[in-house]
């Protein structure tokens, strides 16, 4: 909860900043103040509380996953700093957003009651539908945000029925209550429809097939360090939100919830990678590659009781992978009309840290060992043998090596082609963003159960 | 000194390496080399009972993983390969001037860490990282400082590099499985486990995936012979001579003690692939016109007839297979690297361009010479030792094994002595061949004795690696 209010508070302090003349101060103030806020999050930990009725519950996992949010925050307003420089006049509303934006994450995973969720979800999806728009004069980020805004409120659309529904069938809010009532037989059979209209706008959310369409145009078209704030803490925000709304709800799934969830993360799966291997443009690139991640993470579904500690470690590997990658891919297709694969031809002689970096990050998303993302993915398939489900690992499998393809279609374009043309001096910013993140990934790798452990 | 010692020295030494800079990278690589090849005769040399040696730390407390390693002979007379290998490796490659020279060296060591991990891990998910791990500097040996056109080169060395992820994902899968049954990655606990023949059978399937695409196995093999024909000669060195053996090692270490019932029914179709990997390969490399692919199908014939002696299930089929994952190791890097000393010279790797090397070199002659007779598993080598072992223990299986798996020595003397007449005899060749220096004298004088020693004298190593093969057979036929 004092988090919460510490980074609203935060976010008005920015939109302030600008009326009193404190620009230049906004990016490092809250950085400090975010790095404050992590320090007084993290003090939670072990400290369960409940708060206003149960609006707000203060649990390990909402601890974990809001100090996971904090960190990704923390890298995405590091670089805006650098990114919005040639943007005075907005530079503080962008920000502000931002900060508003992790505002309803940490509100997403400590909901107590289903009001309270609902605007968090708002409260995230908004500030991500300005930022997709935030390129005024351009017609792909205008494009970007008008498709993300009606596709995602049609999205909060169905969320919002599905609320309303499973609150007819209860008569309850309460996350707790209605947990409580699900045990009992005899629920009407609206509270299932509400729940699968719940669940249906959440894989709208974390833009899982077939509900993916609008991921890789709005990936495209948006600024790329939105694409960057859109791939890697919205998406992971979208499937924590997703774990906890489904254990929250229900002790154990229905076995025709499981499959129909198998069904969902297979197809993502199959549908992300499989598109990816296509793509000239790197971000329409990474949003397939999100797709696929988005399926696997899906699978954590499957175990539910036991996945809390496995789903943070797979969401924290991938979004920090995720900030890495995009450091480099920001940095270099900055002041380019294109971002595409042909970009990088060359980066390798011309920045070879940044080549090594986004080639790490790549790695460690294709699920190459001592990198996290390894980890995850092993920890994940164990679970989900573990579940009973021997053919969504084989899935899981098959389409980790299809990745390959696309994964080391970069970095073949990075160590093996002739650069194009020199580029400029890349900003200090991004290399830090990128070091510190490939290294906080491979320190998960060497050392799993630091984080792993935490939400047993 | 303990084997961490001697893994966390090639993992400095690698650091090291790119922080010297280019000038000075080679001779820090060597120098850390040597010092693991110390470390590692040292440790022969001084210890009575390697099981004192085992290492066994908890890592991972979910899915449980140890940082264990199992020390025993046989995987002592591996990380001696790789440490004796990869100094003399280092060493032949002093006279090529490589672009970005400390990435390559780096690159090279930790290789050698990762094989050397690969070898001494007796921890399943920790065995599967090394094993992964030294996938990704070949990679870029190969794609970064290889032969041949950009555009070809990268296909090739994708292809390899999906192909055997792919396959070890399988075996990934398969540890799943395996911890799900047994709680726990560790050797030990996956040698006690009793399996279903259903259950054996799959997992058998899923190692055998990664193994075969490894060593290669036909139909496996087809990423081979592009990837050693496009990748550096310090790339295939380290990709016939070590690399290869990862697969074979891990045939007798894991596959066939964990899932013995499934080896014994299947015997027969494994030993009819590995045998059709000899007869094939040996009569692609009848056809090569490259030098480099037609060492990569005599490769592909010889590691044939070792998956054979390691899946005739036998006691000497295994003591001759691992006899000649060594013998051939350092066969296999002579042969590559007379063949780069040549190129250096006439800068071609056709067969046909060469020719009246011997006029002008004697010396480099011999030795050549001696390599060959080596590889075609002449007596007194330690080659023909290996060899012979196998096929004796085919022959007790079922005679007609032990005649097709001959046919290895006999085409293998053909292609061979062909290969070197047209290379080495003839009329003197246009181009000058400056005699070897003393440093190319040496890495093959130092190969050759080893081959030559141990052919006369082959028992330290048997004496070495025995008593563990003991073990595993004990356990193969555990009931």
């Amino acid at each position: 909860m004092n988090t919460l209010i510490a980074v609203s508070g935060l976010g008005i302090f920015c939109l302030l900043a600008e009326i009193i003349n404190l620009r230049k101060a906004i990016v490092p103030v809250s950085v400090v103040a975010l790095l404050a806020i992590l320090g007084l999050t993290v003090s939670e930990f072990n400290h369960p509380s409940s708060w206003y009725y149960n609006m707000i519950v203060v649990s390990n996992f909402s601890v974990a996953f809001s100090s996971l949010f904090i960190v990704l925050t923390v890298f995405l307003i590091l670089m805006s700093g650098d990114y919005y420089k040639d943007k005075p006049s907005k530079f503080s509303d962008f920000i502000a957003i931002k900060i508003f934006l992790l505002a309803g994450a940490i509100a997403m995973v400590s909901f107590g009651n289903l009001s309270m969720f609902f605007i968090g979800i708002e409260i995230l999806s908004i500030a991500l539908y300005i930022l997709a728009g935030s390129e005024r004069l351009s017609l792909l980020s205008n494009e970007a945000g008008m498709k993300y805004f009606l596709l995602g409120s049609f999205a909060s659309g169905f969320i919002l029925f599905g609320i309303c529904l499973v609150y007819g069938a209860t008569g309850y809010f309460d996350v707790a209550e209605i947990y409580e009532l699900s045990q009992g037989a005899g629920l009407p059979i609206w509270f299932y429809f509400g729940i699968t209209m719940m669940l249906i706008g959440m894989l709208f959310k974390i833009a899982a097939a077939p509900f993916h369409f609008w991921a890789p145009d709005v990936y495209e078209g948006s600024p790329t360090l939105v694409t960057a704030t859109m791939s890697t803490l919205a998406k992971v925000v979208a499937v924590a939100t997703l774990y906890k709304l489904v254990t929250g709800l229900n002790k154990e799934m229905p076995y025709s919830f499981e499959i129909a969830l198998l069904a969902v993360a297979i197809l993502t799966m199959f549908v992300g990678n499989l598109l990816a291997l296509r793509q000239e443009n790197i971000k329409r690139m990474m949003a397939f590659s999100g797709i696929s991640h988005a399926g696997f993470m899906l699978l954590a579904l499957l175990s539910l009781t036991t996945a809390a500690g496995t789903l943070f470690y797979y969401t924290a590997a991938y979004a920090l992978a995720g900030i890495a990658a995009f450091a480099v891919i920001t940095a270099v297709t900055k002041n380019k009309e294109t971002q595409n694969v042909a970009d990088f031809n060359g980066l390798g002689k011309r920045h070879p840290i940044l080549a090594a970096i986004l080639t790490m990050s790549l790695l460690s998303m294709a699920g190459i060992p001592i990198f996290a993302g390894f980890f995850a993915k092993f920890s994940l398939f164990t679970q989900t043998i573990e579940a009973g489900y021997l053919i969504a690992v084989i899935v899981g499998v098959v389409n980790s090596i299809i990745s390959i393809g696309y994964y080391f279609k970069l970095i073949l374009a990075m160590y093996n082609k002739e650069a194009d043309d020199e580029v400029a001096s890349v900003s200090w910013v991004y290399t830090l963003v990128a070091v510190v993140a490939i290294a906080l990934n491979i320190g998960m790798g060497i050392y799993p159960s630091c984080m792993m452990d935490l939400l047993k | 000194m303990d084997v961490t010692t001697l893994l966390l020295l090639l993992l400095i030494g690698a650091v090291c390496t790119y922080l010297a800079g280019d000038k000075l990278a080679s001779k820090v690589a060597l120098l850390f080399s040597t010092a693991a090849m110390g470390i590692t005769l040292f440790i022969l040399a001084t210890v009575s009972d390697f099981s004192t040696l085992n290492v066994s730390l908890p890592w991972i407390s979910s899915p449980k993983a140890y940082f264990a390693l199992k020390v025993d002979g046989l995987a002592l007379a591996m990380v001696l390969l790789t440490t004796v290998l990869t100094p003399l490796i280092l060493l032949s490659s002093f006279a090529n001037a490589f672009k970005n020279a400390k990435s390559i060296y780096a690159l090279i060591l930790f290789m050698a860490f990762a094989m050397a991990g690969t070898f001494l891990a007796a921890d399943g998910l920790l065995y599967y990282i090394f094993w992964e791990l030294a996938l990704i500097p070949i990679y870029f040996i190969a794609l970064l400082w290889g032969n041949d056109a950009i555009e070809t080169r990268k296909k090739a060395v994708l292809k390899f590099f999906i192909y055997t992820l792919g396959g070890s994902l399988f075996m990934l899968v398969a540890f799943a499985y395996l911890y799900h049954k047994a709680g726990s990655f560790l050797l030990t606990d996956l040698y006690a486990l009793q399996l279903s023949t259903e259950e054996q059978t799959w997992i058998f399937l899923a190692f055998f995936l990664a193994y075969a695409i490894k060593i290669p196995v036909v139909p496996f093999h087809t990423w081979q012979a592009d990837v050693y024909q496009k990748a550096p000669t310090v790339g295939t060195m380290l990709l016939s001579g070590i690399m290869l053996k990862m697969g074979l090692y891990s045939v007798i270490r894991w596959q066939l003690p964990i899932a013995p019932l499934a080896a014994k029914t299947y015997m027969p179709i494994l030993l009819g692939l590995s045998i059709a990997g000899v007869i094939y390969g040996s009569i692609a490399a009848l056809r090569q016109k490259d030098i480099k692919r037609l060492l990569a199908y005599s490769s592909l014939a010889h590691v044939g007839l070792i998956a054979a002696g390691c899946y005739s299930l036998t006691f000497d089929g295994l003591s001759g297979a691992v006899s000649q994952m060594i013998a051939h190791g350092f066969v296999i890097v002579g042969l590559f690297y007379a063949a780069e000393i040549i190129y250096r010279r006439l800068e071609t790797r056709s067969i046909e361009a060469m020719g009246g090397i011997r006029i002008q070199t004697p010396r480099f002659t011999s030795l050549f010479m001696i390599l060959v007779l080596a590889s075609v598993a002449l007596p007194g080598t330690y080659n023909f030792v290996g060899e012979f072992t196998v096929l004796y223990s085919l022959s007790q299986i079922n005679v007609w094994y032990a005649v097709l798996g001959g046919t290895t020595i006999i085409l293998g003397a053909y292609y061979m002595l062909k290969m070197f007449q047209n290379v080495m005899l003839g009329e003197a060749n246009a181009k000058v061949f400056a005699d070897v220096t003393l440093g190319e004298t040496f890495v093959m004088v130092v190969l050759i004795a080893f081959l030559l020693f141990f052919g006369l004298y082959p028992k330290p190593l048997l004496d070495l690696v025995n008593p563990s093969l003991q073990e595993i057979f004990t356990l193969i036929n555990r009931s």
